[in-house]
């Protein structure tokens, strides 16, 4: 290795220590002061230190972007001039983002259902299984994974050789030539490359739905369920009669949960196909309407689109609680 | 639900129950989806141990009827820079110096937020909490442009400069930030929910013990807390290692400062890398959350379950 990669970690390292020792020399002394200070001081003082760094960030840093980033949908690509609704209309009517628009419905639609439903089968099999611990262990576990490093694992699946006379090395192509069939480029045929990019997802979500799941129908009670056995009902509608209804709620919040993260993904499109050959989402369009041609207007718009999607799925999500604390 | 419960099973009906709750099909189907769920990420780790010639000629599962082993794929791609791009060791090191702070500082800031939300009684209290828990649901996307704005030019209103343009464009200190800054909703609402749980006796007893609001916080709430804070720690480590927004935007685009996430998105698009170095650098950068993850897995599904049982 180079004397130049030391030569760009060394200021890094030190910018790191230096930041951190900043850090909690600053916390320190914060501490000295407001322990010192008089009661009366400390009345105010304390609101400072302990809200203050927070609440500032956060007007500065998230409240004041989300009402700019509002204005900017209105305004046109560099933010100068007022545009009214044109940037809304030209998300709603432009070919290229309505199957944008298209292909977010159908994620948000697919992957959180895929995901509960495997999910939920898991955690069902799994609920009193001995040694079931690795086998949640091993679903789980692309949780920890990053959206690219899943990206790369999943393109690897994919991946194609047009030349007959050479060996597949994708998994998927392997198996399908096994099978007698001709070969396909998997991730350049729409409708299906969506489904095969939002397969990665859900690899992902699945172990998230099943250890929220799991967790639920262990605090169903031993007795609910033996006296559905002891009715003689089958695994089947013990499941559908007994554990579902049970679980009702958790199983809301997590289609919720995952629906909102599928809305918020660009990082498994950009990879993978770089939203190319239909299979760009908001998510992504945004990112390339912000960032690469640099078009604040649009970008803006889309984001905003983004976050109202997002506000109907956490009103309903809100109500239901209320409704079941009332029934309580 | 009431109707039904405590119904007494006799032994034998309960051993029965037992066997058809752990029926060996149920546990079959379970063993072959973990199966199914692991092999993507097996085949990666296989394949990047195989010399370079193996990987791109046969597939990953001919290694065991025809193993070859080889670490120079690792080697080359940690430790082999070319002359536009450093090897993948210096963005190994950028994601270590991003993630320890972007982990500490929220945790810290959150900790005293959610402490002055639980204990302290002001008007706007609730009202605060409620705008903080309802901020969770602004997507990044909605504030992304305007925060980078701010750190290039600073904030000016109205030709009056509110916060000047501090020059820290191209290091790791607006990815920090804009860390700490997402991860303070959920922070906040988690470990407040926490720390409201500490029994009011105890907090009323240290007053009375003549500990002001500040020892109060070292030596009663900050002990109490670590358990929560642990939780919050391990979901902070892994939304930070593995984000790629954040790290492409606030990251200026510099290579000096891009997180392994932003280099290995890239390398997929390079036409030049192939397999061999894909596999490597993509096991590079998941190993770190693995072994977080599995290490700590308790600790991540107990803040998991606090963060998904929101209301």
């Amino acid at each position: 290795m180079g004397s130049e990669v030391w030569a760009v970690i060394a200021p890094n390292l030190l910018l790191l220590v230096v930041s951190l020792l900043v850090f909690a020399a600053a916390i320190y002394a914060v501490f000295l002061i407001g322990a010192r200070a008089s009661i009366e001081r400390q009345e105010w003082l304390r609101y400072v230190v302990f809200l203050g760094p927070a609440g500032l960030l956060l007007l500065v840093g998230l409240i004041y972007p989300a009402i700019r980033t509002i204005i900017l949908s209105f305004m046109d690509k560099q933010g100068d001039d007022f545009v009214g609704f044109q940037n809304y209309i030209w998300a709603f009517t432009m070919p290229d983002i309505q199957i944008v628009l298209r292909n977010t419905i159908v994620w948000v639609i697919l992957t959180p259902i895929l995901s509960t439903i495997i999910g939920l089968a898991i955690a069902y099999m799994t609920d009193r299984m001995k040694r079931g611990a690795w086998v949640k262990s091993l679903i789980f576990m692309p949780m920890a994974i990053s959206f690219v490093g899943a990206s790369v694992i999943w393109r690897f699946m994919y991946s194609y050789e047009p030349d007959p006379n050479r060996p597949e090395i994708g998994l998927l192509s392997a198996i399908w030539r096994g099978l007698g069939l001709e070969g396909r480029n998997w991730l350049l045929e729409p409708p299906l490359n969506t489904v095969l990019l939002i397969i990665v997802l859900v690899w992902i979500q699945t172990g998230f739905a099943m250890v929220i799941l799991g967790a639920a129908m262990k605090n169903i009670p031993d007795d609910v369920v033996e006296a559905a056995m002891l009715d003689g009902a089958s695994n089947w509608r013990r499941f559908s009669r007994v554990t579902l209804p049970m679980i009702r709620s958790t199983v809301v919040v997590v289609l919720t949960t995952i629906t909102i993260a599928t809305l918020k993904v660009f990082d498994i499109v950009r990879t993978m196909t770089g939203g190319n050959f239909q299979t760009n989402v908001v998510a992504n369009e945004m990112y390339s309407q912000a960032f690469r041609q640099l078009n604040y207007g649009q970008g803006s718009a889309l984001a905003v689109i983004l976050f109202l999607a997002v506000v109907p799925i956490i009103w309903y999500n809100l109500r239901q609680l209320r409704i079941e604390r009332t029934e309580r | 639900m009431t109707a039904v419960s405590s119904v007494g099973l006799s032994e034998p009906q309960k051993k029965k129950a037992k066997d058809i709750f752990s029926s060996p099909v149920a546990s079959a189907i379970a063993i072959v989806v973990a199966i199914l769920w692991t092999i993507p990420t097996f085949g990666l780790l296989v394949s990047s141990i195989r010399p370079e010639r193996d990987i791109n000629t046969s597939g990953w599962w001919t290694f065991f009827a025809n193993p070859s082993f080889s670490l120079e794929n690792y080697e080359r791609v940690l430790f082999v820079g070319s002359t536009i791009n450093p090897p993948l060791f210096q963005y190994f090191f950028n994601s270590l110096a991003v993630t320890i702070p972007a982990v500490i500082f929220p945790i810290t800031l959150a900790t005293f937020a959610a402490y002055a939300l639980a204990w302290f009684e002001f008007k706007g209290r609730d009202f605060l909490f409620f705008t903080i828990f309802a901020l969770q649901i602004i997507p990044l996307q909605l504030a992304l442009v305007p925060l980078l704005q701010l750190f290039a030019r600073g904030l000016v209103v109205g030709g009056v400069t509110i916060i000047p343009d501090l020059g820290i464009s191209g290091t790791y200190i607006p990815i920090w930030i804009a860390h700490t800054i997402f991860g303070l909703p959920l922070a906040i609402f988690l470990l407040h929910n926490f720390l409201r749980q500490i029994p009011r006796e105890l907090i009323e007893a240290g007053r009375v013990d003549g500990a002001n609001w500040f020892s109060l916080f070292t030596r009663i709430v900050l002990p109490l807390s670590i358990p929560a804070i642990a939780s919050f720690l391990i979901f902070q480590f892994l939304w930070v290692w593995n984000d790629l927004l954040v790290g492409l935007t606030f990251g200026a685009g510099s290579k000096e400062v891009a997180p392994m996430t932003v280099r290995l998105a890239e390398m997929v698009g390079t036409r030049g890398s192939g397999w061999e170095t894909l596999t490597a650098g993509a096991f590079v950068s998941i190993i770190v959350p693995l072994i977080v993850f599995f290490a700590l897995q308790r600790y991540f599904v107990r803040g998991l379950l606090a963060g998904s049982v929101k209301g």
